[in-house]
């Protein structure tokens, strides 16, 4: 596998999903159990992501500038901040102190 | 000629609210894809010309970021398990978008978090119509020049980390999990997922953590552990439109 190989074959697999969506019949995913799994999941992989994002350095589990900025986001996003207005926020607060220390 | 509705407005302000901003984010895919996971520019392009799933990208040049080359079963199976519920949108979406091959077709590239989100905010038919075009041609057009922006001055800006930006993708996430985060079963879901996967990441290869933590979903999902006995919110919500 080339980076090429590996960015063709994502690329595509994931057009793939959307496109297999408009074939599915809507009643499907309106049974609660299905309906139910499909919320979850965004919320469990959205979950996984911050959480590595945050305390992953490659295969280590890391404390450093993520921490306090990603805490600064979560007030934000619960004050209602802005989406653009938190992220660029947490940069500068990981940034500043990246540059401090 | 058709004057436009005070509905419509509203449909197009909330798109170019939501698309813009997030729009304005593909600097830093662009950058973290080149700098991070030393990707060409062409094979970042390629990545947010036709993948165009922000998650699943981030996800994709993330693994490769962290476990090289030889992680790839794991990036491409971390960018198609969160690329998946994409699927769920086109299913929400597709008797919006109505008849016709190239229509649906290209609706379905569009079908992203932010289309789907402004479409079904809207009222009647017409405005959801309006928000799903405007919110993915404007989140198109703009995530495309972004990321060759940030793939192209990324090489000038050196050390992406310096720059904050993995904290700012990591609280880019956050603000899409948030919204979510309404009911006992989502907050307990989020929290354990995140514990398993940070919990796995010094055992398993780079991106299996996101894999398993996936699981968390299926079983409260399957025995809706600590869910109401009435359908979700949303769900019922969707009963009434």
């Amino acid at each position: 596998m080339t980076t090429w190989h590996v960015v063709l074959l994502a690329s595509i697999l994931c057009f793939g999903l959307k496109t297999l969506g408009y074939l599915v019949p809507a009643s499907l995913l309106e049974r609660p159990t299905p309906a139910r799994m499909v919320d979850l999941l965004t919320v469990a992989l959205l979950a996984a992501l911050i959480s590595l994002q945050t305390f992953a350095h490659g295969q280590e589990l890391t404390l450093d500038a993520r921490v306090p900025a990603v805490i600064v986001a979560a007030v934000m996003f619960a004050l209602r901040v802005p989406f653009i207005v938190v992220v660029v926020s947490a940069a500068v607060v990981a940034a500043g102190i990246r540059a401090l220390t | 000629m058709k004057i436009r509705s005070a509905e419509d407005t509203r449909a197009i302000r909330a798109a170019l609210a939501v698309g813009l901003p997030t729009a304005a984010y593909g600097i830093s895919f662009g950058a973290l894809a080149t700098l991070g996971a030393g990707l060409d520019l062409w094979q970042t392009m390629v990545l947010s010309l036709v993948m165009f799933t922000g998650g699943s990208q981030f996800a994709l040049v993330g693994v490769l970021a962290s476990g090289g080359l030889s992680a790839w079963p794991s990036a491409v199976a971390s960018a198609v398990l969160l690329g998946s519920r994409n699927a769920v949108y086109a299913i929400r979406m597709s008797p919006v978008i109505g008849r016709g091959f190239a229509r649906r077709a290209v609706a379905a590239h569009l079908t992203i978090d932010e289309s789907t989100a402004v479409s079904t905010a809207q009222g009647s038919l017409r405005s959801q119509r309006i928000g799903f075009w405007v919110t993915g041609l404007v989140v198109y057009v703009g995530w495309n020049l972004t990321t060759f922006i940030g793939a192209v001055i990324g090489d000038l800006l050196g050390d992406v980390s310096a720059y904050g930006l993995d904290a700012a993708a990591a609280a880019a996430f956050l603000g899409l999990l948030w919204p979510r985060l309404a009911t006992l079963q989502a907050q307990a879901v989020a929290v354990a997922a995140g514990f398993v996967a940070a919990l796995l990441t010094p055992a398993l290869m780079p991106g299996l953590p996101v894999l398993v933590a996936a699981l968390v979903a299926v079983i409260f999902g399957a025995t809706n552990w600590l869910g109401s006995s009435r359908r979700s919110p949303r769900a019922s919500s969707e009963g009434t439109s």
